[in-house]
Parts: structure tokens; C-alpha cells; sequence
């Protein structure tokens, strides 16, 4: 009865770490996977050297972080070797001739990943083909073009899960906030004859207000009743999903010249602006989701509602005692979620993802953004680089389904291990063998039950 | 869950004055039956309703005049409120509170089927009945995934991923080796794959229960869809086409009216399915096993005082729900259908929201699993008969009706108490 959150919040790292969180994500998007911590190391100074190597061996954030990311990906070419039979197939003489196998196997996995990288960061061709003059410079930024379109609404849904955490409450329900936002959004964005601008800010708060309305739901019966919020925003995930299929195929929603479920598009004069030219589809939603950041690390840590939000979430109990309304805040936090939910949803239909409803038009950013949350470690930054990460190996999945054969699962696979390892260090500490310094703080949330 | 309950607004007291939970719930109950009688009586044509005893039109049947059957339940609806108004023992409180549940329901039914298409205006109930069985099925399974799970305390939200996993390895080594049998053990390994991870990582690593399970849910969603369209999109006869199970008629049972074609002539999942319900019922409250488990869930540091070994209990009780829970997902791909993609789609969920329903308790969410499928059902049915109700808004029925019975209006619902709280020996 009163201990749900002492050990709950799963952040309880001095702020400092904050910023090596940050460091250690920042990093991972550069580093080749291949290259191990510390290879590099200066050794001109041994003594310094060696310190230096043994932090970085030391199971801190930043080598858990990148130690994770090394071992989702030796995980997922396993399962590329494994589920191609030509390859697999060298397998069975692999004592007479290991060449072959190896070979094919690094071929099979060297291709892909190689995808993965020029779909999502700097494709080297493009870049010779733009000095040669064969395609022009929007080439070499179409991957990272692609990898901001899928962060935007990444960093919203991570903010909106990541925000709740803090204040002790686990949000599963970013996808049904998302949902109903991306209803309001659209239909705000072609039922309403407004003039361009103020009509895409009324869209875009629109999402908001539909996010917040499907948050408050699930905290205001937690409040009152003392109703658990994970049931209740999985069941309102649903609920939200089986509107908007009911929603799409009714008149005057549904697109007149098509049969089946889709509704009309959104107006232009709702749509948010692209920033590179039309041939590149990152749009405004990606400026939005860093103002959103800053505002979400502003309200944490620097306004009295954050103070309190965080005290909640450390301790209801002591909260109380020192005179905050639990259960205000409560409603409160999940208000903030669902809003920041809700605008993960307006980029889905007003950006250039979609333009018009259709049953999946959500896609999976609400539970995606549950893993972004955790991988950034529940704050706000470095909730932004992590979806980033996130954009990155979804837009570089793309191009290894399209060039590889490589189906857009593996993304899901290698964005899942990522997340499993980082949520238990002593695992990965464990595996490499990493000593124990500091290891009380990587300590993820211990469980708090229903 | 009250676990997380804040006390500083009190849950509403069980006895404040008059307005009991009973007078609430009987309020609430005379208004659905006025609802009934008034709106569905209005609407209800004059044709009769037909409730045949059998797959279609043909054969015995139970009718009534639309109109006065909806009028007719729906007062039996307001008659059940009225009296949980008026005050009743609190052992007739679930019987009556049923009775005008029931009421409702038929009220509205005799609604629907008069308002009917012309030569529509019957429903076959074996064929209801059936449907609902096998809507439940996977329903069934992974809500008894989550009472072995949960009431050794660990919260088991990767039922979806479990069912999910034992479906595809049910069909991957069905198809390969041939053998129903075959398909079946792999599909329980399968199951117990994704438990074993939930396991480890809740138990040994003390990873946050239900993010694990999350995760969890991803991960298999992740692989068994990669590995479908690697593995089974290029080579459709060797890796998914598994054999399936046949219907298993049970002699004389088989020939019960109604029950008998709808119950008695399925296969071996659905008698597997009453089948572990009434085991695990009767091993959870009647044996050593069942005390264990239920002592590890409510009070560890008690049962491992008491030498209980608690982890290994917990062990023990993930990895046989990841058994249940494949063979809940095997009873897709070894009975009904090819694999697809994501195939289980929610149910998982559902079946989570069973569990609750049903209070931790087998026979509780088994009613809870029927309750779920023949919503799903119901949705068909009307959807078939051209309904005004949108199928959306029955399907969404289970997910409201959880929301409802976890805020406590429909009665408390308490997880075991050491659900999630992982055990530090110490």
C-alpha cells in the first residue's frame, strides 16, 4: 500500500548524470558499431590512460548505452544469418571450408547495416554524385531528411511517456492519446475553412487538446478511484482505435471518392511547412518537437508544478506530507502527457507522413515512444537523442527492406534488444565483464506493481 | 489496484449512509432498464424474434414479438434494479445484479433481431454459442497465463507476446516436421520462450515488470514478423502450411440440444482450454502448489520465512504460463488459420483485461473471457444483419467494461498484493 515508489521512479540519478546521459546517446549516433569503447584511448600517459580506460570500461551510462546497441545488432545479424537459407546453407560445411561461411555471412550483414547507415545518416554515392553533378544536393540530405521526419513525432510520444515517469505514473496510453490527437488534428485541418497559419496552429492545438482530453481519463480516474493507470490507458488505446475506425468511414469524414477507409485530406493552409523544398519531406514538426523538449526539460526542472511533479514521483507520500495534492498533480501530469501525445499525433496527419486518416495512420509511435523513454533515460534530451536514434533506424530500415530484403521487422527487433539491455545494466555488465563502478545508479526502476 | 490507491481522496467508503455501492449499482440498473423498455420497445418492430436451437433458420425455436420482448426484459431489468434499490441481502446482490444484466441483453437482442431484414429475423444461438467459444478461446488461455503469472506475483503484460510466439512456432514446426503433436510442444516452448526472458529479466535482473513486458510484447512482434516474411513468405509450403487439429465429437455429450453442437463437437483446444480452467482453479485454492503460488504473491517475505522458495516458485509459475499461453496461441495456427502477421492483434490485451475482470481468479476470468467473446460475436451477428450498432462500439465493450470494474463501479477488483514487487532475499 505505500511503497509504490520509493524504488518506482525510474530516475533517480543526480542531475549531473543528466548530462552523461546525454553525452553517451549524443555519441552512439556517430559511433560505428564495429569500433569498441576505448580502442582508441590515448596511451601517451599510461597512468592517465589507464584511468581513462578503466572508467570507460566501468559500467557508467555512456558504455551501457553503446555496449547495448553493440549487442541489439550482433543479435539482429544472428537473426539475418539464420533466417537466410543460402546462407545458412554454407553453414553445413563450415569445417572443410569456413571462408565460405564467413564470407557470406558478412556479405549478408555488412549490406544491410551499410543500408541502414545510408538510408538514415550520409549515403556516400549521393554525396560523389552531387560533386559530379549527377543529382542535386537534396540527395545527400534525404537521409537525414527521412530520419527527422521520423523523430519528430518520436520525441513527442518519448516526452509524453518520459514526462509521466518523472511523476510516478506509467503512461502505456501515448498511443490512444496519439490517436485521438490525430483525429482532432485532422478533422480541425479540413472541417474548418480558417486562413493558412492561424488555421495550422488551431490543427496543431487541436491534436493537443484531443491528447489532453484522453490523458485526463486515466488521471482523473486514478485520483479518484485509485484505478491503475496502466490498465486504464492500455483499455483507452483500444477504445481510441476502434473510434477512429469507426470515425473514418462516417459522412462527411470519409474521403466521397473512395470506398474504402480514408477520410479527406487535410487542407494546405494546415499543413506544416516543409523545410528543405518539396522533394525533402522534413517539415516544421521537428522545430516543434525541440521547442517541445526545451519546454518539457524547462517545466521539470525549473518550474514549482515540475518540483512537485518530481516529488510525487519519488515519494506520493512524502509529497503529501509536505503539503502537495497528489492527486492534482496527478491529473495534472497526465493532462501534460496526453498533450504532448496529442501533438505527436497532429505531426502524423499535418507533416508529411499522412495527410488524410486512415486505420494506421498512427503507426506505433505511442509504443515506440515507451522505448524512447526509456533509452533516454526519462529526460527530456535526451529523449530528443534517443528518438533521434529511433528516426534513424526507421528510416534507414526503409532502405535496407527496399535494397537488402531485409524486412522492416529487424528495426523493431533492434530498437526492442536495445531497449532490453539498457533497462538491465547488470546484464550487459555482466556480459562484458564491465566492473561494477557507479553501478548503483544505472539501477533501472525497480517494479511497482498494479 | 488499490496498491497505487491515493488515499488522500477516499475511495468511496463501502457503507456512507444510503447510497451503498448497492443502491448505486441498482440506480444505475433501473435506468438501463428504463432505457431498455422505453427506447428498445420503441424501436422493435412487430415481427418475432426467433432464437433458433440450432445453426440457421431451421428447426425448434424460442420466439417472441419484438416489441413486447423488448418492452418485457427491460422491465425485468428496471424490476432487478428496483429491488438492488430497495435494499437486498448482500448474497443476492451478484444473482439479481446478473438477472438484470441478462434482461437488458435480451431486451436489446429482441430489439435487433426484429428490427431484422425480412427473412433475418432470427438468431441461431448454437452457432452464437460456438462462436463465442472459440472468440474466447484465445482469451482463455492468456488470461490463465496471467492468473499462474500474477498470483505469484509477477505482472504478466507480455501475454500478447507469448500467444504470439506460440503461434508462430506452432505453425514454423508444425509445418516442418508434419506432425500436429509436434507443433503443439513447439508452440508451448514458444511460449515459455518469451516467459523465460520475462522471467529472467523481472526476477534475476529486477527490471520493471510491466516495462519488460512491453518490451517484451515488441520483441516478439518484432521477430516472428521478421522471420515470417524472411522464412515463410518465400517458402509458403515448407514453413507455413501446418497440419490442424479436427473436431473431436464427444459421444453423447455431443447430442445435448444447443450445447451439444456448439460445445461438444470442437477440438482439442477448447476441452483443453475448460479443461486447465478447471485444474488450475482447483490446484490454485486445493493444493500445495496452489498455496505456495498464492502465498509468494501475497506476502514473500512470509512464505520464504515459512521456507518456501520464492524465486523458484516464481520461475516455475512464468515459464508455465508462457506453456498455457502458447498453446493459446498454437490454437490459432494449429486449428483456424495460416500465420500472419501480428495475428493475435490485441487479444493479448484482452485477455489481460479478462484477468482483471475476473478478479485473479481462473473461473472468474474464464466467465470474464466469455463475456469478451461474445461481445466479439455479437458484433458479427449484427454486423451481418446490417445493425444500426456500429461493430466498432461493441468491440470496444470489453475495454469499457475493465475501465469500469477497475475504478471500482462495478465492485473492487485487488491484484495480489506482491504483484510486480520483485523479492530481494535480505
Amino acid at each position: 500500500m505505500s511503497d509504490p515508489n520509493q524504488s518506482g521512479s525510474p530516475d533517480k540519478e543526480p542531475a549531473s548524470e543528466a548530462q552523461a546521459a546525454q553525452t553517451a546517446l549524443g555519441n552512439t549516433e556517430k559511433a560505428e558499431p564495429t569500433t569498441g569503447p576505448g580502442r582508441s584511448a590515448p596511451e601517451s600517459k599510461p597512468t592517465l590512460g589507464r584511468l581513462f580506460l578503466d572508467n570507460l570500461w566501468a559500467a557508467n551510462t555512456f558504455t551501457v548505452t553503446l555496449l547495448s546497441l553493440v549487442l541489439a545488432i550482433v543479435v539482429g545479424a544472428i537473426l539475418m544469418i539464420i533466417s537466410d537459407p543460402e546462407v545458412l546453407s554454407t553453414y553445413s560445411y563450415i569445417t572443410s571450408r569456413p571462408s565460405d561461411a564467413l564470407n557470406s555471412s558478412w556479405t549478408l550483414v555488412s549490406e544491410a547495416y551499410a543500408n541502414l547507415f545510408k538510408g538514415s545518416i550520409f549515403d556516400p554515392e549521393a554525396f560523389s554524385g552531387w560533386l559530379n553533378g549527377d543529382n542535386g544536393w537534396q540527395a545527400v540530405l534525404a537521409p537525414i531528411s527521412e530520419t527527422l521526419t521520423y523523430t519528430a513525432p518520436l520525441v513527442f510520444t518519448g516526452l509524453s511517456v518520459a514526462l509521466a515517469f518523472r511523476g510516478g505514473l506509467f503512461n502505456i496510453g501515448a498511443q490512444g492519446q496519439a490517436t485521438i490527437g490525430v483525429i482532432f488534428a485532422a478533422l480541425a485541418g479540413f472541417l474548418l475553412p480558417l486562413p493558412p497559419g492561424l488555421h495550422l496552429l488551431v490543427a496543431v492545438l487541436a491534436g493537443a487538446l484531443g491528447g489532453a482530453v484522453w490523458g485526463f481519463i486515466p488521471g482523473i480516474l486514478k485520483a479518484r478511484t485509485g484505478a491503475h493507470e496502466v490498465i486504464n490507458t492500455i483499455m483507452l488505446n483500444y477504445i481510441a482505435t476502434y473510434f477512429l475506425t469507426w470515425l473514418i468511414v462516417q459522412n462527411g469524414v470519409q474521403d466521397p471518392t473512395r470506398t474504402d477507409a480514408i477520410s479527406r485530406a487535410v487542407d494546405n493552409s494546415a499543413q506544416l511547412p516543409r523545410l528543405l523544398g518539396d522533394n525533402l519531406r522534413v517539415h516544421a514538426g521537428i522545430l516543434l518537437a525541440v521547442l517541445a523538449t526545451w519546454a518539457v526539460a524547462w517545466l521539470l526542472n525549473r518550474s514549482t508544478l515540475g518540483f512537485e511533479l518530481r516529488a510525487v514521483g519519488a515519494n506520493p507520500d512524502a509529497a503529501r506530507t509536505a503539503g502537495i495534492s497528489v492527486t492534482r498533480t496527478y491529473v495534472l501530469i497526465m493532462v501534460f502527457a496526453g498533450v504532448l501525445a496529442g501533438l505527436g499525433g497532429s505531426n502524423m496527419v499535418l507533416g508529411s507522413t499522412a495527410s488524410a486518416l486512415t486505420p494506421l495512420v498512427v503507426a506505433q509511435i505511442g509504443f515506440d515512444g515507451i522505448l524512447v523513454a526509456l533509452l533516454g533515460r526519462v529526460k527530456p534530451w535526451g529523449v530528443l537523442l534517443a528518438a533521434l536514434l529511433f528516426g534513424a533506424l526507421q528510416a534507414g530500415g526503409n532502405r535496407m527492406q527496399s535494397y537488402s530484403g531485409i524486412s522492416l521487422e529487424l528495426v523493431t527487433v533492434l530498437q526492442a534488444l536495445i531497449v532490453i539491455f539498457i533497462a538491465a545494466p547488470a546484464l550487459v555488465k555482466a556480459i562484458f565483464q564491465l566492473r561494477a563502478a557507479r553501478a548503483a545508479r544505472l539501477q533501472t526502476s525497480l517494479a511497482k506493481g498494479w | 489496484m488499490s496498491t497505487m490507491a491515493v488515499p488522500d481522496v477516499a475511495v468511496a467508503p463501502v457503507d456512507e449512509g444510503f447510497w451503498t455501492r448497492g443502491r448505486k449499482v441498482g440506480l444505475t440498473l433501473l435506468a438501463l432498464g428504463l432505457l431498455a423498455a422505453v427506447l428498445f420497445g420503441a424501436l422493435a418492430t412487430d415481427q418475432q424474434a426467433r432464437f433458433t436451437l440450432s445453426d440457421d433458420a431451421a428447426g425448434a425455436a424460442l420466439e417472441i414479438n419484438g416489441t413486447i420482448g423488448a418492452i418485457l426484459f427491460g422491465i425485468i431489468t428496471i424490476a432487478a434494479g428496483a429491488a438492488l434499490l430497495a435494499g437486498v441481502p448482500k448474497r443476492w446482490f451478484l444473482p439479481v445484479l446478473g438477472v438484470g444484466l441478462v434482461g437488458f441483453v435480451l431486451s436489446f437482442l429482441c430489439w435487433q433481431v426484429s428490427a431484422a431484414p425480412t427473412g433475418q429475423n432470427f438468431m441461431p444461438l448454437v452457432n452464437i454459442i460456438r462462436g463465442t467459444f472459440i472468440l474466447a478461446l484465445p482469451l482463455i488461455f492468456g488470461a490463465l497465463a496471467g492468473v499462474l503469472c500474477e498470483r505469484s506475483g509477477v505482472v504478466n503484460v507480455a501475454i500478447e507476446g507469448q500467444l504470439l510466439m506460440g503461434a508462430f512456432s506452432g505453425a514454423l514446426f508444425g509445418s516442418i516436421s508434419g506432425s500436429v503433436w509436434v507443433g503443439l510442444v513447439a508452440a508451448a516452448i514458444g511460449g515459455a520462450f518469451i516467459s523465460l526472458l520475462l522471467a529472467i529479466f523481472a526476477i534475476r535482473y529486477l527490471v520493471d515488470q510491466v516495462v519488460i513486458g512491453i518490451v517484451l510484447n515488441l520483441l516478439a512482434v518484432g521477430v516472428t514478423g521478421f522471420l515470417y516474411e524472411r522464412l515463410m513468405q518465400t517458402n509458403i509450403e515448407r514453413y507455413n502450411s501446418a497440419p490442424r487439429f479436427g473436431n473431436w465429437n464427444i459421444p453423447l455429450l455431443e447430442d445435448i440440444p444447443v450445447l451439444g453442437p456448439a460445445l461438444f463437437r470442437g477440438n482439442i483446444f477448447l476441452y483443453l482450454g475448460l479443461l486447465l480452467v478447471l485444474v488450475i482453479h482447483i490446484a490454485l485454492f486445493r493444493t500445495r502448489w496452489g498455496l505456495r503460488t498464492r502465498s509468494v504473491g501475497e506476502h514473500p517475505t512470509a512464505a520464504d520465512t515459512l521456507g518456501v522458495k520464492v524465486l523458484r516458485v516464481r520461475y516455475r509459475n512464468v515459464l508455465l504460463a508462457g506453456v498455457v499461453a502458447g498453446i493459446g496461441g498454437a490454437s490459432y495456427t494449429l486449428a483456424l488459420y495460416s500465420f500472419t502477421k501480428n495475428m493475435i492483434g490485441g487479444k493479448g490485451f484482452i485477455a489481460l483485461a479478462a484477468l482483471i475482470f475476473g478478479r485473479w481468479n481462473p473461473t472468474g476470468a474464464l466467465l470474464a473471457a466469455l463475456f469478451f467473446g461474445f461481445a466479439d460475436q455479437l458484433a458479427t451477428y449484427l454486423g451481418a444483419i446490417n445493425s444500426v450498432i456500429p461493430s466498432q462500439f461493441l468491440a470496444m465493450l470489453p475495454y469499457l467494461a475493465t475501465i469500469l470494474a477497475v475504478a471500482g463501479l462495478v465492485g473492487r477488483v485487488r491484484a495480489p498484493a506482491a504483484d510486480g514487487k520483485p523479492y530481494i532475499k535480505g
